[in-house]
Parts: C-alpha cells; structure tokens; sequence
C-alpha cells in the first residue's frame, strides 16, 4: 500500500444520510473476482439513467468534481453490506477519504486497509462541509487534522494502529503473520 | 457460591471475547481475536484466496474453515443437459472460481447440487458448526444470526477474509455492548420478524455502531432457534457488529445431533460449559434499551433503510411533522423513491411481487408460516418462495409445504439468496414493488429501481393473496 500523509482536495458532497454499500457499488457489480477498475461501477444506480446515460445533476458527474478526492457524505456513511467492492470502488474512482458525521463499523475497516482514510467529524464542522461543496480540504494523517473551508483546523478520532499503517503503507495481514508464536501458544492452551 | 461472587460479574460478549484474546489490546495495537470459524461464499472470498496465492501461504486451519455457495447461485434446478441455469457467464464463473479455489487449498465446500449447501447463515448452524461461546465470521454482514447460539459472529471483508484463512485471527477493537430487553409475551400473530423491525425502528438504522447487542428478556426466552436467527440476523441493520442470546435448553435441544457437534460424553461437558455463558447477575452493559412485546404488531417497512418501519395497520409518516432537516430531506426521498403518500395508510398498498426466503426468513418455521397463509388460497401476483437450504427443502418437501405454495399459485425453488440480493438472476423489474421476508429495503436491492418493502412471511403471504399490503392477523386459521 502507498504511504499516505497529507490528503489536499476539493470536496464532492453528497448530502443523503444513510448511503448504505448497496448504493456505493450495486450488487450486480460483485460478481468479479478480481478489485480492478471497479470505479466505473461506485454510485451506479445514482450515476448513470435506465438509459445508461449520465445523470447530470448528479454531483460525481459534475465537471467540478473531477480529480476530486474527497467525499463529504450524510451521516452514517457505509451501512448495510459488508462489501469490500465499497472502498475498492470508491479508492478506483480516485477518492482518498470519506467525511461524515458517523461511518459505519464494516466499511471503516475495509476503507483502512485500502488507503482510505475514514474522517469522523463533529456536526457543526461537517454542515459547514455539506454547505461548500467543492471547497478546499486538506486532512493531515500525521496531525490528525481536517482542515475545514475557512481556514479551521479540526481533529478526527484514529486508532494509533490504523494511522501508523496508513502513514508507512503497512498492511495487517504482515502483522498478524508476525504474531506466529502468540496464535500457536492460544491454539496449544485451548486444545 | 463464595468463591464465585469473588469473580467479576461478566456479560455474554465478555466471556466469549476474552476467551478468544490471543493478545490484549494496547494503546498501540488492537487486540489480536482467534476464530473458531470461518465461513466462506463465492462473492467475498476470491480475491482473498489470491492474495494467499501470492504470498505462497496455506490455509491455517481447514478443520475450521467451511465453504458454500448462495450469493450467484441459481434457484432454477439444473437443465436437462446438466447444466445449471446461471444468470450470466460472469456469476457461472465466480462459482467455479469458488470450486478452484477450496480445491486448491483443501477447503471443505458444500457446493450446487450437495446435500448441505445453502444460503451460508442457515447452513452454517444446520452443519453444527456453530456452536455457543465460539468466534464465527463470514465475507458477509449478516454473520450477526450466528449469534442467536450464543457466538460471537460478525461480518468481515474481503481484506480480512484473506487475514482469517492465513492466520485464524482478526485485528479488533473491542466494542462496546449494548442490551436490548424485551419483556413480556408476543401478541399473537406477531413474530420474531416484526420484533426486530421495531427494535432497528427505535433505534435507528446507525443506532447500534460500534456495539454488539445482546437480546435479554421473556419474549427473547421464548422464541425458538428460527425465531432468535432472525433477530440477531438483522443486528446489523441496527449498525451492530453483533446480536448475541445466551444459550440455553432451546439452543442444546436444537444442537443435539447436528453433524459437527460433540457426542456422548463429550455433548454432555459441551452443554456444561455452555450453560455458563449467559450474562452473570450484577454485569452491566455499556447502554440498555427495553421494549415492551406485548404492544407490538406485524411491521412492515414504508422507506429505503430497515429503519422505517411502522405496524402494518398504521399510516406512512409525514416528513413536514420531521423537526431535523436532514432526517425530514431522508423521508421526503424514501417516499419519493417508493412512490408513496405522506399519511397514506400502508395497507392496501398494491404489490408486484412477494419474496419468502433469504438468511432472515428462509428456514423451515418461516415456510410453515407462509403456509400457514397460503394453504387453500391462491396468490395474485408473482411469489418466490426460495428454502434457505438443501436440508429446509427436504424437510419442508416432506411436510408437504411445497404443494401448498405450487398449489397457491407460487414458485417453489432451488436454495440461494435469490430475490434478497438479485444477484442470481431472480429480481424486481424497475419501478415494481416486493413485499420480501429478506432483510434490506434499500433502494434496487431487489433489482435497479425495485422498491422492497420487508416484513415477516405471514404479512409476506398475507400481501400475496391480496395482491396488497394486508394484516396478516385477518388471513390466520381458526383452526389449530
Ligand atoms: S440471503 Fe441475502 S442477506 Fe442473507 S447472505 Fe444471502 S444475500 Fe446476504
């Protein structure tokens, strides 16, 4: 995984509370079974018409949002659905962190282990967010700040964990394969 | 009893989680948690098995580590040539992709066609792999039904799917635990279903995030192991990671002879052990909600989360009597996108399609349920009725179930998830609407532009024969 530090973007904002998995990538998008280039496929259903084209006024379709990498998102973003395709699509898509007010237990682990960076905000800071979009955000890792449109700086909760592998490009699994010794003595002490 | 009382009183979760602790939390790293089983289904397992194939890594345990297939599966049975009718090459490819891999690896999988297979949370318990105090988890949110036995189950990814298989353990922190107590008895006519729909109502569908819920009280007591699969089933739909019951003489009786579980003397230690799990006098949980049964009736959901549910004799709510902006914008969308009215009541609202199946509601007391209903009636609109496994079918075949449901008018089909994910092929056309026993009402779940209204399978038969939402409670038998 690439290191992340310091995430600098426009936003896109989507309002909506509750966008569950189901909407980020519609189930007739998970019978892959590979995570290549599942961008095209995040908010489908919200994206693209019966016809297949466009939507407008759709606020990823809008020329202002390209090379955007921050989603600012209604609160509890990520229900529903245990789906990794979430946060691969999304990763794909070009975003880098998600800000809400809540994110769901699920989607925030799968959205750690993809260099998304799951960012929980107080509510006053997130409806500023939700009121400008397109403004500039900078999030520091390192800090644990989100810089918010006028200029404030606000921390976010991370775990010392997540934040150390997300800022050396750690990935988990490397970990718990290092913790050989610690599995083998519990497998030996409950049979 | 003095030497107990020294021991600190511990909840269920406790008990469970830290027998599984291969090491403590610290304020660097998160604890490291040990499963004792790890289901797998051909949508959240793939690309795990390949990041194994890359690293030149094993499974760690096969002994507990099991297989089946649901998601793309077909509920058509196979053609005359053979061959099982997938929805595309894509989903036909998956499944092989599946058959490969446990192939490759030596993973134990109940596939199309076997004996066992099935929607991955009703097989996983008919197989009696899961058992009280164990760790299960599943690529997939609706592991929290495991928890009905007195596991602690819950949903992965697909990234941890892969940690699970290499290591047989999992990064956590721990969560916190709220109770839900429900006291009193059932009215009649009202199930496990439209318990769970009024406790996500009153708690709201993020209410539960980082918690694991444990489901206290008589009417808890009192359901059967369906009943209690359903309710921890749809934990998530709460925002919890899990839904837990303690086990007790319903959960053994249940368990008794199941393939994987102990025999003989080793059955007897087993429910000894188990039988101390349940939450002690005096442990306290995090927080605490408490719901009273005896006012509930059959619920059904009007909106696009499962948290907008109301009783099926009541109106569809008014967004303009919503005071928080962002919740009355949530509404007004939900209502849009269902094509309702404010104050509408919800009966007589007029369906396309009903569903009866899924890991909510696809076992075998489900179906006798829908039956219940259906028996000498004919449906007016297209019902799927889909067992939850090989072994539902069997029994509910044997039971003569199925003839009731072909006689009514409805399709009786092949096991799988069909209809709650409308991934197989089986799905609402754009704009249709679907009474469905299934667990999620979010917008083209059932197929783009579908609208899903859940409910328990007797409002699900009931909305079948009247071709509209319906109390349920006017279509029940006299008879015994
Ligand atoms: S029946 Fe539905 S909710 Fe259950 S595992 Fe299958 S797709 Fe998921």
């Amino acid at each position: 995984m690439t290191p992340i530090r310091i995430i600098e973007s426009r936003t896109v904002v989507l309002p909506r509370e509750n966008i569950d998995t189901d909407q980020i990538i519609p189930a007739r998008f998970l019978k892959v079974t590979d995570k290549a280039g599942l961008g095209k496929a995040a908010f489908a259903d919200w994206r693209y018409g019966p016809d297949g084209g466009p939507v407008a006024d759709f606020a990823l379709n809008r020329p202002e949002a390209a090379g955007c990498a921050v989603l600012v998102a209604g609160d509890n973003f990520g229900c529903g659905s245990s789906r990794e395709h979430a946060p691969w699509a999304l990763v794909d898509a070009g975003f880098r962190a998600v800000i809400s007010t809540r994110i769901a237990d699920i989607f925030r682990n799968n959205a750690l282990k993809n260099g998304l960076v799951p960012v929980v905000v107080d509510p006053a800071s997130h409806a500023a967010l939700l009121a400008a979009p397109g403004a500039p955000v900078r999030i520091d890792l390192e800090a644990r700040t989100v810089t918010l449109p006028g200029g404030a700086a606000v921390e976010f909760p991370i775990d010392a964990f997540s934040r150390y592998c997300l800022l050396n490009g750690v990935d988990e699994l490397g970990f718990l394969l290092s913790q050989e010794a610690a599995i083998a003595a519990h497998e030996g002490r409950t049979r | 009893m003095k030497a107990a009382a020294r021991t600190p009183a511990r909840t269920l979760f406790e008990k469970v989680w830290g027998a599984h602790l291969v090491r403590e939390e610290s304020s660097d790293t998160p604890a490291i948690l040990y499963v004792d089983l790890h289901l797998v289904h051909e949508v959240t397992s793939p690309q795990a098995f390949s990041v194994l194939r890359e690293r030149g890594l094993p499974v760690r345990r096969l002994d507990r580590t099991l297989a089946t297939m649901d998601h793309s599966t077909p509920t058509l049975p196979r053609g005359a040539d053979g061959r099982w009718p997938f929805a595309d090459r894509e989903a036909e490819a998956q499944v092989a992709q599946l058959e490969r891999n446990c192939a490759e690896f030596g993973v134990e999988l109940h596939g199309l066609g076997t004996p066992a297979q099935g929607v991955v949370h009703v097989f996983g318990p008919e197989m009696g792999a899961t058992q009280p105090g164990m760790t299960v988890v599943c690529g997939d949110s609706h592991t929290a039904t495991h928890g009905a036995f007195g596991a602690l189950a819950f949903g992965i990814g697909t990234s941890e799917v892969g940690h699970v298989l290499a290591t047989q353990c999992l990064l956590q922190r721990r969560p916190r635990t709220l109770a839900v107590r429900v006291d009193g008895a059932l009215p009649p006519g009202v199930g496990a279903k439209d318990l769970v729909l009024a406790i996500i109502a009153k708690l709201g569908v993020g209410g539960g995030t980082g918690h694991v819920i444990e489901y206290l009280g008589a009417a808890v007591r009192a359901l059967s192991m369906e009943g209690r699969m359903t309710l921890c089933n749809m934990s998530i739909e709460a925002g919890a990671r899990a839904g837990m019951i303690a086990p007790d003489d319903t959960t053994f009786q249940w368990l008794a002879g199941r393939p994987r579980v102990p025999r003989g003397d080793a059955w007897e230690a087993a429910v000894a052990r188990w039988r101390a799990l349940a939450t002690d006098e005096g442990a306290r949980h995090d927080r605490e909600i408490a719901l009273d049964a005896t006012t509930l009736a059959p619920m059904i959901t009007f909106g696009t989360n499962p948290g907008q549910a109301i009783p099926v004799t009541a109106r569809v709510p008014d967004p303009s009597e919503e005071r928080d902006p962002a919740a009355r914008a949530s509404l007004e969308g939900a209502l849009r996108y269902m094509g309702l009215v404010p104050g509408q009541p919800i009966a007589g609202r007029v369906v396309d399609a009903v569903f009866v199946g899924s890991c909510t509601n696809g076992r075998l007391e489900d179906l006798r349920e829908a039956a219940r209903i259906l028996r000498g009636r004919r449906v007016a609109v297209r019902t799927l009725v889909v067992p939850g496994s090989q072994l539902v079918k069997r029994q509910a075949e044997a039971e003569g179930l199925d003839r009731i449901f072909r006689e009514a008018g409805a399709e009786w089909r092949e096991p799988g998830c069909s209809m709650c994910i409308a991934m197989n092929g089986d799905r609402l056309e754009r704009g249709q609407t679907c009474v469905s026993t299934s667990n999620r009402n979010f917008e083209g779940r059932q197929g783009a532009g579908g609208r899903t209204l859940l409910a328990g399978p007797a409002t699900a038969a009931a909305a079948a024969v009247a071709g509209a939402v319906a109390d349920p409670r006017r279509y029940a038998e006299a008879t015994p």
